[in-house]
């Protein structure tokens, strides 16, 4: 459903020059897939996922979302594949002035939708989510955990066939990331929704992800089934990743 | 004091109408015309939704340079502007021409400040989402910032009193023009002692108002309990102590 083919990212800033933040990515991500993408910061992970959503081109090599390239849609159409997108960013990132019904909605009021659609979706979202009772709280009033939950349920709205989500638990404590994670499985299984999920932990890829990546310096080093990476670790990094110890 | 109190009373409720006429209007008008030119500014810069950067360095330049212009030299400059206008460049109608112009550009950077203040995820999210332009702007920008925008507003609302007094020496009418024309042509302090406590009053009212409503439509920290929970829950605290 998603190819990456040998995406390459090229930041000009300025005095610093050129920073190559991505070479070479090739991936493929199938319908249906927990896909992890795991490496250490710095490592290129936002940067691939802001290239999945759109957010940034290409310096070269392509994006393929169902065999178009994502880079050359435009207007009504772009806005179109970024309605079968859902992204969860690690900040949340929901309105703070808005109540929690209010966000959820938020991307059915983008589009013109009829109110009493938004309000039976938003009501079944957070009943999906665990947030009925907190339908009109603003963010401010939420813990980490039903912030982002608030945050998946805001952009599973337009019914996404993919929910990017880039390290949606890292600020969050473990049994937190727990619930979080379980959240997403079963968003998975329920919805059929394919989910790419960026982290630096290992448990994050070990608890939920059928296929792992590992980045490092801008280029993929491995990718394969979760239990054949883990239990075959091919990269140094890799094993750093999982807690062995490596001779340098 | 008492008898002046008494005999200037009709003349400073006018002065304290016209000042407010012109605060008012002037207000309206340069955020009628300020707020667009900040939101301009917003999303033109680097890394805006709308990035545009020739268009938002000479924009930018041209807000400093009529920033930069003293007020009073403004005033006259547009001298010719006002009159085509309101068809005269006395009283309080012609103020307020100069007034807005002076503050327009002075919104601008403010508006730009409050918007700054919005985490920028929130603006990619939204963009993620599939909202345009004009829907970032009016659905995301704008509400995120309200709280902000309010402060903005009561800054903006006393710098035009102030300005408006100012402009009583050019014949604008409001308090400033009573205070200056008793106070310093006519030898009688008193006047215009009684409009300067006048003005702190209405400037007063204008913060303490603007700040009130402020708290109140910001959503960031409903957590933050009013001042009279507060205030009851620390002499709680107090007393517990004391016990002990
Ligand atoms: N907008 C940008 N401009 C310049 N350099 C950037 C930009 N975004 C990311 N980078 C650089 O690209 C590299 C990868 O960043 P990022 O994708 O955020 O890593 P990760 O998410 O894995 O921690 C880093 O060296 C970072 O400094
Ligand atoms: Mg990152």
């Amino acid at each position: 459903m998603i190819q990456i083919e040998k995406l390459t990212k090229v930041f000009n800033s300025g005095e610093a020059g050129e920073v190559v933040a991505l070479k070479d990515i090739d991936l493929h991500i199938n319908r249906g897939d927990i896909f992890g993408i795991i490496g250490m910061s710095g490592a290129g992970k936002s940067t691939l996922l802001r290239c999945l959503s759109m957010l940034e081109t290409p310096t070269s090599g392509t994006v393929l979302l169902d065999g178009e390239d994502t880079a050359t849609l435009k207007g009504r159409k772009l806005i179109e594949a970024r309605r079968n997108m859902g992204v969860v960013f690690q900040g949340y990132n929901l309105l703070m002035q808005k109540t929690v019904a209010q966000n959820v909605a938020f991307p059915l009021s983008l589009s013109k939708t009829p109110k009493a659609e938004i309000a039976a979706r938003t009501e079944e979202l957070l009943q999906l989510v665990g947030l009925a009772d907190k339908k009109d709280n603003y963010p401010s009033q939420l813990s980490g955990g039903q912030k982002q939950r608030v945050a998946i349920a805001r952009a599973l709205a337009t019914n996404p066939l993919v929910l990017l989500c880039d390290e949606p638990t890292s600020a969050l404590d473990s049994l937190t990331t727990k619930a979080v994670l379980q959240l997403l499985q079963d968003i998975n299984h329920k919805l059929n929704v394919t989910i790419i999920i960026i982290t630096h932990e290992m448990s994050v890829v070990k608890s939920i992800c059928n296929r792992v990546a590992v980045i490092d310096e801008s280029r993929i080093v491995e990718c394969g089934q979760t239990e054949t990476v883990f239990e075959n670790p091919a990269s140094d990094i890799t094993k750093l990743l999982l807690g062995y110890e490596v001779n340098e | 004091m008492q008898e002046t109190i008494i005999k200037f009373a009709p003349l400073l409720l006018e002065g304290c109408m016209d000042t407010l006429y012109m605060t008012v209007l002037s207000t309206f008008f340069a955020y009628l015309f300020g707020l667009p030119m900040g939101i301009a500014l917003f999303i033109t810069k680097q890394g805006g939704i709308a990035e545009n950067k020739p268009f938002n360095a000479i924009f930018g330049w041209v807000i400093n340079i009529l920033r930069s212009i003293p007020f009073i030299i403004l005033m006259i400059a547009l001298f010719p502007v006002t009159r085509l206008i309101v068809g005269t460049i006395i009283g309080k109608n012609a103020a307020v021409v100069a007034l807005s112009v002076a503050a327009a550009p002075f919104v601008a950077r403010m508006a730009e400040q409050s918007l700054e203040e919005i985490d920028s995820g929130v603006i990619e999210a939204a963009r993620c989402m599939g909202a345009t332009n004009f829907q970032i702007i009016v659905k995301v920008l704008l509400v995120e910032s309200i709280p902000s925008i309010i402060r903005g507003l009561s800054i903006t609302t006393i710098t035009l009193i102030g300005y408006g007094a100012m402009a009583g020496a050019l014949g604008a009418g409001g308090l400033g023009d009573i205070g200056i024309r008793y106070g310093y042509n006519r030898f009688q302090p008193n006047v215009m002692y009684l409009t300067v406590v006048l003005l702190i009053v209405i400037v007063c009212l204008i913060q303490w108002g603007f700040g009130l409503l402020a708290r109140k439509v910001d959503k960031r920290n409903t957590k933050v309990k009013s001042f009279g929970v507060n205030f009851i829950g620390g002499a709680k605290g107090v007393a517990r102590i004391y016990k002990k």
